[in-house]
């Protein structure tokens, strides 16, 4: 590949790397994710039992900070681009780069790469920060063994995953608050209305925020009464079906860029 | 070279452009006059890819807008103004849609200097004044050293300064052999800054051609186009 075929190749990934750090808020989000993740950690560490319960499990004890970052890096994956069309600057960007498969594509790559980096450094961070404020006798999060490094890994990658989802989101709703609404009511609000009315049902280990507790930052078996009956979704099929949550409103967001009027 | 052809847009039941077809050629500034509503933005936006059309083309050096690989290298358009983020800097703002063409940095040190907005290159865009917007907006326009520039009302919020000032900039660059449309519904501003028009009510082409030509059709440039948008129906609030 020539030089110039590589520039027009990295054009828009260059440019939406650009516009991502170049705006205050995006830092303010990352700041308030890394504070909230250490801060929590620090607390449940502090906090923990010094005789636990057999079933006690410390790494997903930790590991739920990191739903933090479903608000936060949600947030910042709706600003991405319903803050484009709040601004207007999404005309400049679509007269730089007219095939908007490819700005949204740009844009999901760079935002994944940022999410996906800060999700995975908190969540080591956090579980460190855990053992570190734990009072002797609390049992430190499964660090070295290999289903504790699976749940940080795959639940560091959770907050990247939320913030594609809200990337997609805010390409089919374009208003900021729309945007951060529908993502608010997917993680947060959703789990709390269908709890009551679908206890048992098994649509409850499906939603984002039962995948993170419960399958994804789980070492232990999770004995929450909501999804006894059923059983939560192994680590990895959570995991898959994040990645097909995110699939799904990447596509049908792509669908609705190309098809309407900016 | 700009050509569009059989152009047409409606939203919803309301027709914005109706089979539109003109020729904006290079080497002198061509005016896009109408009344507000006329469908001189609509079609700029169609012009650029912003807007899909319902049936027509448009194409600018014979290729459709989407079909440019590096566009802002072709065309330079401003739309809006305010089409820029509030938090970011005028040089940030640049500086993401220059990497985005492959276009090289003192290309945004260049356009800022010509625009007059170096001294506020570095500080929030937000803060800005209308007048500094458009001079934003039209830096990023020319920031691809662009053969075809499209600007949408360009003295909006300028001082009289800012509005000689984009006057000869505009037949500078038509001077250079560029491909130059602007619009504006200030008649007395097209007619100072503009060789060729355009003229359009209703969606529909109502005439194309030289400032000189249309003048001579009535008393005035104003009178004359009176007398075309009075053509075009209901264009005119009624007097009695």
């Amino acid at each position: 590949m020539t030089t110039a075929e590589a520039r027009y190749r990295s054009g828009a990934v260059r440019m939406e790397w650009r516009k991502l750090r170049t705006v205050r808020s995006t830092w303010w989000i990352l700041a308030l994710f890394a504070a909230g993740v250490l801060g929590y950690a620090a607390l449940v560490g502090a906090g923990g039992p010094t005789q636990p319960d057999p079933g006690y499990d410390p790494t997903d004890n930790v590991l739920q900070g990191l739903l933090i970052g479903q608000l936060t890096l949600g947030i910042l994956g709706a600003l991405a681009l319903s803050g484009e069309f709040a601004s207007g600057s999404i005309r400049a960007t679509f007269a730089a780069v007219p095939r908007r498969g490819r700005v949204l594509a740009a844009k999901a790559a760079v935002l994944a790469a940022v999410t996906l980096v800060a999700g995975e450094a908190l969540a080591f961070a956090g579980a460190v920060t855990f053992g570190l404020a734990a009072p002797a006798g609390v049992p430190h999060p499964a660090l070295g063994q290999l289903a504790g490094l699976r749940a940080v890994l795959l639940t560091g990658a959770y907050p990247c995953l939320i913030a594609l989802i809200a990337l997609g989101l805010a390409a089919l709703i374009r208003h900021t608050a729309g945007a951060i609404a529908a993502i608010v009511g997917l993680t947060f609000v959703l789990p709390l209305v269908l709890l009551p009315l679908a206890r048992h049902s098994a649509i409850i280990r499906l939603l984002p925020e039962a995948i993170e507790v419960n399958s994804l930052a789980a070492v232990k078996p999770v004995a929450d009464q909501a999804i006894a009956v059923t059983g939560p979704l192994s680590a990895w099929a959570g995991f898959a079906m994040l990645c097909l949550y995110a699939a799904v409103a990447l596509a049908a967001g792509g669908w609705a860029l190309l098809r309407r009027d900016a | 070279m700009i050509r569009a052809h059989g152009l047409t847009k409606h939203y919803g039941r309301t027709v914005a452009v109706r089979d539109l077809s003109f020729t904006v050629r290079p080497g002198v500034v061509t005016g896009f006059l109408g009344p507000n509503g006329a469908g001189k933005s609509t079609t700029m936006r169609m012009l650029i890819g912003l807007d899909r059309p319902d049936a027509g083309q448009a194409t600018v050096n014979g290729k459709l807008y989407r079909e440019l690989r590096q566009p802002l290298r072709e065309v330079g358009a401003m739309l809006e103004a305010k089409s820029f983020h509030p938090g970011r800097s005028a040089r940030a703002h640049l500086g993401a849609l220059a990497v985005s063409n492959g276009i090289p940095k003192r290309r945004v040190g260049e356009v800022l200097a010509l625009v007059g907005l170096e001294a506020a290159a570095g500080r929030r865009s937000g803060k800005f004044s209308l007048g500094m917007a458009q001079r934003l907006g039209i830096a990023a326009a020319l920031l691809g050293d662009p053969g075809t520039v499209i600007l949408d009302e360009p003295v909006n919020g300028l001082d009289p300064g800012g509005v000689r000032w984009i006057r000869d900039l505009l037949k500078s660059l038509a001077a250079e052999g560029r491909t130059v449309l602007i619009s504006s519904h200030l008649i007395s501003e097209v007619a100072q800054t503009a060789d060729e028009l355009i003229v359009l009510g209703q969606g529909r082409l109502l005439a194309q051609a030289t400032v000189a030509e249309l003048s001579a059709r009535a008393s005035s440039l104003e009178d004359a186009f009176f007398q075309l948008a009075a053509s075009a129906s209901d264009y005119t609030g009624r007097t009695a």
